[in-house]
């Protein structure tokens, strides 16, 4: 009896504060990016701040029925949520709305919702469900065909829906992959070809072979092993293929928002006036953000004194940028204070992920810190100008229902998980 | 090893957050500036800018308003532009091309659509203003000069340059700054401190109101008024006198070392430099290389003193005690020295002494007290440098530390400065054209005035200064502590004596004043210009210099002429009506007014621009102005009389 009490309320508190501290002074910096000036009013549910109130509310409804679904049925039901958010985002080619270039919404009324979002959380409880099936084994191709498969399908769907941003988080499954047992030469391929791709784009591809071909020949000749002389060559016909592959990709797939984008990070464009125009028009959001960041200084300008968040500067300050609005009101210490928040709560649940006994658990766990761990990168990232422009939500703190919700339901699965960790069998 | 890669990629890209945070917010800007906020909007209130009254509380500069028609493009709607352009007095090209350029500005900014409209269309504009959308009236405040007189002494006030904005955060581009004149030195006093108000606005650059509630905003500080020292009756009377002359007056009070005048010319009407002709009218003075109005003669002018400076030495040579006041000197039309010769106008035989010497200017007798001086310890090297110090306790060849922005050095020279041409032997022969102050000596017209005023002290004086009073405050206590000279009282009464003697018997004898002991001396130099590429010389420069009265002495002046042949010619009788003026506040002697405003000059300076061979000095008739501009000068000098007090 005293056993049962306990596996109620036996959260990982850690956790949950952390995950309140970031919801509670995302809002506020919400409230600061979205103020309309002279008299604020609270519960003004035109505006964002009062509307994510809202959400707010509703997310409290939802971790309780969350809590109170019976742990089991987590993974007994993966491969139907699985399928039902697979339909969900198929139904977006008939019923979506289009916002933003973009048709990732379902409208009902006012109320827009993102499928998207929710499929990451799906889309986790699959890959979780499917690798720690016992006759699955990794290691072996036929399983990471599977694998990719499961991940694929929601990847194609949201990437033809316009949304790149949401592509890239896809991406953080490689993490949960390689935990399990993906063979190590994926991530030196993976590594390798992104590593080539930013040398091709940034010194072109000339060069970009030139430094594989010298890379290739020292690991031929400094290996032990023997190595057949024709598995080398393949190795840099392959790498010359990418190199060219790259630029072509650059310059003929990508559109010019994304070429603008990727050519200002990597610092390709070097005529000062061209750079100018481009600060104005593609990059103008990276160039407002990071000034008001810089303005912010050590101790910020105080809440709701940005002067640049104040007068709008930042276009989409409350919802991807929302991070600069921390960086100019609250300074260096309120911007290092959130980055601290966010390494600790991937900590804990990549700890607690750890600690799990089922595999299913593990898992997922994986999956949730993976996933919020590409979010926070690709997004505080892309604010402060350390990676190109990539549209994705800061978890928990950027407005929005969907993705709120979706980052609610996605930790608090695996803090129900968790706590049934001493039940498992 | 599996489990790690997510925790070390995790830390590795907090780590790296946290140093880009650093790199942002507190390595690269550690302070949030409201000035460089380009958020906020800097509002400035300006203050009202200082009056200037001259030294009798007459008010010379005062304030207008000026009205510019202000348009901010985006908010135009369709007008009656036929309307529009016959109030603005502009053509409809103007018109559009206007439109456009501030379009091209900013569609959203306020940018001068019409400046300085006169107050009468702006009070015809003003009641129509309402139904030109688009288009408001903004009030700017400019200079009223309440006189046409004074503009080297007044001086102007102009946008600011790049250069001064980089130099003083305090000036914003567009604000106003004095140039010249006291406009430019007291500058700090006149303008006030303008107010500022911090507006937020958003990112279309449209207000959203104040910033914190106002809490950093400054209301704006009146500027000051100050009393010049200028005596503006005296002033226009000599600036009427040096009509059609070259040339400079300064008049020093010497008991304080106030200015009294300050004559320049050619001067012109300060009113000129106001309003929407300024920057055509500044060209046209600026471009004027060959009468060089801008150029204030009175305080950059450096001429060879001449026969002025032959005081300098007597008293030198008293201090000295090479001479006394009775020694005498022959001269034989001259001076010998060596195998040379310098002329003299004395008889042959004459015998002078000090007070004669002075009399009769004697180069001989100054020539062989020179050569006292710098032979004293049998060393012309230590004797030089000892003369050039006691002329410099005088206030000549370096900045005299007056307070207006411009002025000249001039030149004391010593052994150091013969070291090139002379680096061996040195005998005070090879500089005896400084007895006679020619040679390398050099001053300004108000580093001689200062010398006047010393001698007139009896062995002190006041720096010059300009500034006679400033709305509450003290004067600086450079302007109020005496200088003293190295010279002792009491060789200052033989050389005074000498001066006396110049005016009652001598040099200076046709330009005495009735009831008035002046102490003067003349000056006639010589000087040169390069006419294609041959040094030629020009007629005389005309110099003057006096104090009066003799005992509690109210005024020193020293006036140059440029090309006026002799020094009583024009200097002296500028000179002698200037002192009149002042001392007694009329003139007696109106036949040396009359020829004054009667002889121009002109036809002087035009001599060395002609391209033909011209004669100078005895070879020159004075030039008479003509009946209508001698009428006109007349009018002006009635006019100048009759504000007598």
């Amino acid at each position: 009896m005293i056993r049962e009490t306990n596996r109620h309320f036996n959260f990982d508190w850690i956790s949950i504060f952390l995950f309140l501290l970031l919801v509670g002074f995302g809002w506020l910096n919400i409230l600061s990016a979205s103020q309309t000036g002279s008299t604020l009013n609270y519960f003004d549910f035109s505006q964002p701040y009062g509307k994510q109130l809202v959400f707010i509310f509703f997310n409290f409804i939802l971790i309780v029925v969350l809590l109170a679904i019976d742990a089991k049925f987590y993974e007994r039901f993966s491969s139907i949520i699985y399928l039902l958010s697979l339909l969900s985002l198929i139904g977006l080619f008939i019923f979506g709305k289009n916002v933003n270039g973009a048709t990732s919404w379902y409208a009902i009324g006012n109320f827009t919702i993102q499928p998207s979002e929710f499929a990451k959380v799906a889309t986790a409880l699959a890959v979780a469900k499917y690798v720690s099936d016992l006759n699955t084994n990794i290691k072996s191709f036929k399983d990471q065909i599977q694998t990719f498969i499961i991940i694929f399908f929601p990847t194609i769907l949201v990437l033809l829906q316009n949304d790149t941003g949401s592509t890239i988080v896809y991406g953080a499954f490689f993490f949960v992959l390689y935990r399990e047992g993906l063979p190590k030469y994926y991530l030196i391929i993976g590594v390798s070809v992104i590593m080539l791709a930013i040398l091709s784009l940034k010194f072109g591809y000339t060069t970009a072979s030139f430094i594989a071909f010298v890379v290739i020949a020292i690991i031929h000749f400094l290996n032990k092993k023997k190595r057949r002389i024709y598995k080398s060559f393949l190795l840099l016909i392959v790498a010359t293929v990418i190199t060219f592959g790259t630029n072509l990709f650059y310059e003929n797939i990508l559109q010019p928002h994304q070429q603008e984008r990727i050519g200002l990070w990597l610092r390709l464009e070097k005529d000062p006036e061209k750079l100018k125009r481009i600060k104005q028009t593609y990059a103008y959001n990276l160039n407002e953000s990071e000034k008001a960041i810089s303005s912010g200084g050590l101790t910020g300008k105080g809440f709701m004194q940005g002067t640049r968040t104040t007068g709008k500067f930042v276009p989409e300050q409350h919802t991807d940028y929302i991070f600069s609005t921390v960086g100019e009101e609250w300074g260096f210490l309120g911007s290092a204070f959130v980055v601290i928040v966010f390494v600790l709560l991937l900590l804990r649940i990549l700890h607690l992920a750890e600690l799990q006994k089922s595999q299913f658990c593990r898992i997922y766990g994986y999956g949730v810190a993976s996933i919020m761990f590409i979010h926070f990168l690709v997004n505080i990232g892309m604010v402060m100008g350390l990676l190109p422009t990539i549209g994705i939500p800061l978890p928990f703190f950027s407005y929005g229902g969907s993705g709120l919700w979706a980052f609610t339901i996605l930790l608090f699965i695996f803090i129900k998980l968790d706590s049934n960790r001493i039940n498992q069998w | 090893m599996r489990p790690f890669l997510l925790f070390i990629s995790i830390i590795g890209v907090g780590i790296l957050f946290l140093s880009r945070l650093f790199y942002l917010q507190v390595y690269k800007e550690n302070t949030h500036n409201l000035f460089e906020d380009n958020a906020i909007r800097k509002v400035y209130d300006y203050p009202k800018r200082g009056f200037v009254y001259d030294r009798n509380g007459m008010l010379l500069v005062a304030n207008q308003p000026s009205y510019d028609v202000m348009i901010i493009p985006k908010e135009v709607e369709p007008l009656d532009t036929l309307e529009f352009c016959s109030l603005l007095k502009i053509d409809k090209e103007t018109f559009i091309s206007t439109y456009k350029k501030a379009y091209h500005y900013s569609p959203r900014l306020p940018s001068v659509f019409v400046s300085h409209i006169s107050k009468q269309d702006y009070a015809v504009l003003q009641e129509k203003m309402r139904r030109y959308r688009g288009f408001y009236i903004q009030k700017r405040s400019l200079r009223h000069y309440q006189t046409s007189i004074g503009a080297n002494v007044l001086g102007d006030i102009g946008e600011v340059n790049n250069a001064i904005i980089k130099k003083d955060p305090y000036y914003k581009i567009g604000d106003l700054i004095g140039k010249q004149g006291v406009e430019a030195s007291y500058e700090d006093i006149l303008r006030g401190t303008k107010g500022i108000k911090f507006i937020q606005k958003d990112r279309f650059n449209r207000n959203i109101g104040s910033y914190k509630d106002g809490l950093f905003d400054t209301l704006p500080k009146q500027g000051k008024d100050i009393t010049i020292t200028i005596d503006a009756q005296l002033q226009a009377y000599g600036e009427l006198l040096m009509k059609n002359k070259r040339g400079g007056v300064i008049a020093i009070e010497p008991s304080t070392g106030e200015i009294l005048a300050m004559v320049s010319a050619p001067s012109y009407n300060p009113n000129i430099l106001v309003g929407r002709d300024r920057s055509k009218n500044f060209t046209n003075l600026y471009n004027d290389s060959i009468s060089k109005p801008l150029f204030n003669r009175s305080l950059q002018g450096v001429y060879e003193p001449g026969s002025p400076f032959k005081l300098m030495n007597a008293l030198i040579a008293l201090q000295e005690g090479v001479i006394t006041p009775h020694e005498t000197v022959t001269c034989y039309t001259g001076y010998n020295y060596g195998n040379r010769f310098m002329k003299c106008h004395c008889d042959y035989g004459t015998r002078n002494n000090l007070v004669s010497g002075i009399q009769r200017s004697c180069n001989a007798y100054f020539a062989s007290t020179y050569r006292k001086i710098l032979d004293k310890n049998g060393n012309a090297s230590t004797g030089i440098n000892n003369w050039s110090m006691h002329a410099k306790s005088f206030g000549l060849g370096n900045y005299l530390g007056y307070d207006l922005k411009v002025g000249q050095k001039g030149r004391i020279p010593d052994r150091d400065y013969y070291k090139r041409a002379y680096p061996n032997t040195f005998y005070s022969t090879y500089t005896i054209s400084n007895a006679i102050g020619q040679g390398e000596v050099a001053t300004t017209p108000i580093q001689l005035a200062n010398m006047i005023a010393a001698i007139a002290n009896r062995g002190y004086y006041y720096t010059p200064h300009i500034i006679k009073k400033i709305e509450g405050e003290e004067l600086p206590t450079q302007f109020t502590t005496p200088k003293k000279t190295s010279i002792d009282k009491v060789y200052f009464e033989p050389v005074i004596e000498g001066m006396l003697q110049v005016y009652k018997n001598g040099t200076a004898s046709t330009l005495q004043i009735p009831d008035i002991d002046v102490c003067g001396k003349t000056g006639t130099v010589e000087n040169f210009a390069i006419i294609s590429k041959a040094k030629k010389q020009l007629t005389d420069h005309s110099i003057f210099v006096a104090f009066a009265p003799k005992d509690n002495p109210k005024i020193a002046i020293a006036v140059f002429v440029e090309n006026g042949y002799w020094g009583s010619r024009f200097a002296g009788k500028v000179a002698s009506l200037m002192i009149e003026k002042h001392i007694k506040g009329k003139i007696t002697r109106t036949d040396l007014e009359n020829w004054l405003l009667k002889h121009s000059l002109e036809h002087e300076y035009a001599k060395p621009f002609a391209g033909v061979p011209f004669g100078i000095n005895e070879n020159t008739r004075l030039q008479v102005v003509d009946e209508a501009e001698y009428n006109q000068l007349k009018k002006q000098l009635d006019i100048i009389n009759s504000e007598v007090n």
